[in-house]
């Protein structure tokens, strides 16, 4: 591979920045190469969109359409009224069909509102203002253009990418990390989209640089994309400030944290944000999300996905509109949806198993996997956990998933934290590694979730006691007044008995 | 439609107990090898019976408890323990020894506190200690190295030895055993030798340690090491223990040398390499944090010495190791790495 990584005779490695490494992490087959041979072509609009109102983190959207209204392509359908949230804009032409409940992706395969959507065929976009340019613009604005947009962490999160723009406090941040890390294996969506959109990355970047005033840029790729590097490379060549640079490959390299660790030494406090050490992560795609919102006034309407796993004849990766269906995106690549056995949506490490084909990719579907047989190892039986520590060895957070599981599988929630379970990235290495095939990450969710039902209950019985003390405490009030009043009547009354009668009144009125 | 939905990670490195099992029996061949070239046929016996007993009473075991069999007798564990008591007996062992031992070691030891991975102690050593507080005679009773008989034991003897209780031509056993080199030296101090007077006047002394003695640790040392570089234990256990006793045994040597062996001597001598990459890396009796690791494998090679020089038995490893699984629960909890985010406690 480093043979690849000589220009014209030069290593252009040379001088690369000191990189720094996290503990742990693991080596699991990459099955990368499946997706990457074919090009990316667009995917086929399906008969009808199914757009999600919640596809990032935080509030979801509202309507702001309504059945039988006609919409074009990056018109806003759904728009955000909190502060964390998002917008959602109809991801090609066509009529509103229908506004209600359907299935999502998530874990625990729930419905959510959808705004349907058939495509009229026109795909006919409307007409977006040109912003010019955006460094004539106030922060402010090129950050709200950026949310009206609906960009989210378009690595897998989905967290609302205005809110990381803002420097806060600060008057810039130290470091601007890209992160072209895509450390999961199966899923190659963003080298693609590295390979063929470099320029249009870096002026991506280039624009949050901007709007964070970052120092630095340092935009990551794991060695296993040397095409992706040597794209980027050459388009940052003569672009001050900005360092591409390549790290060896390991899973969750691409997790936030681990990754400001490798690329700066620091670690991000466990209760702190990554702003509070002067640096802000972004992915890739996202970069290019906002330079097309910002140069060509171009909503998120959607994305490149990696469709891939045995289940599929033509692993590859597609430009989707979001609301496509996950089954048209197998029958396109040449899989038979009823023959997948377990059906991925994100990587095999962290990604969760949908309940149904008829789910449609949203802002943070960056991989399906048409899972069979070939791709899944079959159950075996769980056994005892030996305390080998093969699983704190693996972990990039250093914790000790062996006790953590000791005492979620005999719960004791207490202790979990105390082992601090809330520092769990759910990064699955610890269940990768166990020789005695421990679903430990499944332990540590549903040590995670009765902590949170617990502490929701309490909170609850917390607020019912309040109430409860404070109408207590309103009665006892209002009686000790009454009885107040009364005696300073009685006692006027009793003066007035010898006095003048027309203060009686007065007491009365009170 | 519905598909298997369970949750991630979808994906599974190619590891299990019984392949971490396999590969500590694997590791420990080379020192088996040399074992059976310094010490005989008994040997292998030896390990094989214990095997067989192993196997049937941790079958039978769970049978009675109701628990899955297959799984947990395809695992691997009980054969590791078995090899690992056989290891600690003397070659030429009567039958009934390893039978007694490896059946107290599996069924006490192992199943009765509940099986793989919940035992506090190390089940081959719980074994051994009972068998050397239950038939202290027998237990001491080692086979001199191969090179110092007249006669060599083949296969058929060394079999009739151990389950007749008789050998060839109507020799006693006795004519085939010695003291081991630690019990030697163990006597020999006491009756105000010095140590280099005992090496040079037994004929049991090698270079550095017990005459075959030397080559067996070595192979232990290399299958060791390779279970490091195979990542089937992590460095930490062998270290601390082989460190602490080196430095322990060092010290004493510095200051004086005539009651003291050299450290060199302790580390190649009785059980050490076994205890360091074998024993005391038991990974369900042993302490489970790296930082608790260092500390618990310290207090091994420190109670190693403190036996062998002070205690009532010529090797220590077995009480040391016994002793130390006693603290790993209190180890684990004091010594907690540092997490990722957090200040250093
Ligand atoms: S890897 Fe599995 S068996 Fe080993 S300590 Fe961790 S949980 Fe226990
Ligand atoms: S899932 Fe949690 S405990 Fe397991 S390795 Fe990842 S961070 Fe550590």
């Amino acid at each position: 591979m480093s043979a690849n990584l000589f220009h014209d005779g030069v290593d252009i490695l040379h001088g690369q920045r000191r990189l720094w490494s996290f503990h742990g992490g693991v080596h699991p087959p990459q099955h990368k190469h499946e997706s990457t041979n074919l090009p990316v072509i667009r995917a086929e609009l399906p008969e009808r969109l199914i757009l999600p109102l919640h596809q990032h983190i935080g509030e979801p959207a509202e309507p702001i359409v309504q059945v039988g209204d006609k919409v074009l392509k990056g018109q806003m359908i759904g728009r955000a009224h909190e502060f964390l949230s998002a917008p959602v804009h109809a991801s090609t032409s066509g009529t509103i069909v229908d506004i209600g409940e359907y299935a999502v992706p998530h874990p625990s395969g729930l419905n959510a509102t959808c705004i349907v959507i058939e495509p009229d065929g026109e795909d006919r976009g409307l007409e977006h203002p040109r912003v010019g340019d955006y460094l004539q613009l106030a922060p402010s604005a090129l950050r709200n253009l950026i949310r009206e947009a609906g960009i989210v962490g378009l690595g897998g999160a989905g967290f609302p990418s205005y809110i990381k723009l803002n420097p806060g406090k600060l008057d810039g941040i130290d470091t601007l990390i890209l992160n072209g890390i895509e450390c999961e294996p199966y899923i190659t969506c963003d080298d693609m989209l590295m390979r063929e959109y470099p320029r249009e990355i870096i002026a991506g970047l280039r624009v949050m640089q901007h709007a964070l005033q970052a120092r630095v840029c340092v935009l990551a790729i794991e060695d296993n994309k040397p095409e992706a590097f040597r794209a980027l490379h050459d388009a940052a060549l003569h672009e001050a400030g900005i360092e591409v640079i390549l790290c060896p490959t390991i899973y969750p390299q691409g997790s936030e944290k681990q990754l400001i660790k490798v690329i700066t030494g620091k670690e991000v406090p466990a209760n702190g944000l990554a702003i509070h050490i002067g640096i802000v992560c972004h992915n890739v795609a996202t970069a290019l999300a906002v330079h097309h919102a910002v140069e060509h006034g171009r909503p998120l309407v959607s994305r490149y996905v990696t469709v891939t796993g045995a289940g599929v004849s033509q692993p590859r990766n597609l430009d989707v509109a979001f609301g496509t269906p996950v089954r048209d995106l197998i029958i396109q690549c040449g899989g038979d949806p009823a023959a997948v056995k377990r059906l991925i949506m994100g990587g095999p490490m962290m990604g969760y198993a949908l309940h149904s084909h008829a789910v449609p990719v949203i802002k943070t579907t960056n991989c399906i996997i048409a899972a069979t047989e070939a791709d899944i190892v079959p159950p075996r039986p769980v056994m005892p956990c030996i305390r080998c520590g093969a699983c704190a060895d693996a972990c990039p957070v250093m914790l000790l998933p062996q006790q953590l599981y000791w005492y979620a599988h005999t719960n004791d929630l207490d202790k979990v934290q105390e082992y601090n379970l809330f520092d769990c990235i759910e990064c699955g290495c610890c269940s990768y590694v166990c020789p005695s095939n421990i679903p430990l990450v499944q332990y540590y969710r549903y040590a995670k979730g009765a902590i949170w039902t617990k502490e929701r209950e309490h909170e609850q019985a917390d607020i019912a006691r309040q109430r409860h003390e404070f109408r207590l405490d309103r009665l006892a009030r209002e009686k000790a007044e009454r009885e107040a009043r009364r005696r300073l009547k009685k006692a006027s009354l009793a003066k007035n008995q010898d006095k003048t009668p027309h203060t009686e009144e007065a007491v009365d009125n009170d | 439609m519905q598909f298997d939905s369970p949750t991630s990670p979808h994906g599974h490195a190619r590891t299990s107990v019984t392949r971490v099992m396999l590969r500590v029996i694997y590791a420990l061949i080379p020192g088996i090898a040399a074992y059976i070239y310094f010490f005989g046929w008994g040997v292998a016996i030896n390990i094989l019976l214990a095997c067989v007993v192993a196997l049937v009473c941790e079958g039978t075991v769970l049978r009675a408890r109701s628990r899955p069999v297959w799984p947990f007798i395809t695992d691997g564990s009980a054969v590791v323990t078995a090899m690992l008591l056989a290891l600690a007996l003397p070659p030429l062992s009567p039958w009934w020894l390893t039978l007694c031992g490896t059946a107290f070691a599996i069924v006490v030891g192992k199943q009765l506190y509940g099986g793989l991975g919940y035992n506090p102690f190390n089940p081959a050593m719980l074994g051994y200690v009972m068998l050397l507080i239950s038939f202290p005679l027998e237990m001491t009773s080692w086979t001199a190295p191969q090179m110092l008989l007249d006669v060599k034991l083949g296969l058929i003897d060394a079999a009739t030895a151990i389950f007749a209780g008789r050998l060839p031509e109507g020799l006693p056993i006795d004519a085939f055993t010695m003291a081991s080199p630690l019990d030697t030296l163990k006597t020999q101090l006491l009756l105000d030798q010095t140590v280099s007077n005992v090496i040079a006047t037994s004929p049991i002394f090698g270079n550095i340690g017990g005459k075959g003695w030397e080559w067996i640790s070595g192979g232990f040392l290399v299958g060791g090491l390779w279970l490091i570089y195979m990542k089937v234990i992590s460095w930490h256990i062998p270290a601390a223990m082989l460190g602490a006793l080196f430095a322990v045994a060092a010290i004493f040597y510095l200051i004086d040398a005539n009651t003291h062996a050299t450290p060199w001597f302790h580390l190649v001598s009785g059980a050490t390499m076994l205890g360091a990459f074998f024993i005391a890396t038991d990974p369900v009796s042993a302490a489970t944090t790296n930082p608790g690791r260092l500390v618990y494998a310290a207090g091994i090679g420190i109670l190693v010495y403190v036996i062998r020089a002070w205690g009532g038995y010529p090797d220590g490893v077995a009480f040391a190791v016994l002793l130390m699984n006693m603290t790993a629960p209190t180890i684990d909890y004091y010594f907690r790495p540092r997490v990722f985010g957090h200040d250093r406690k």
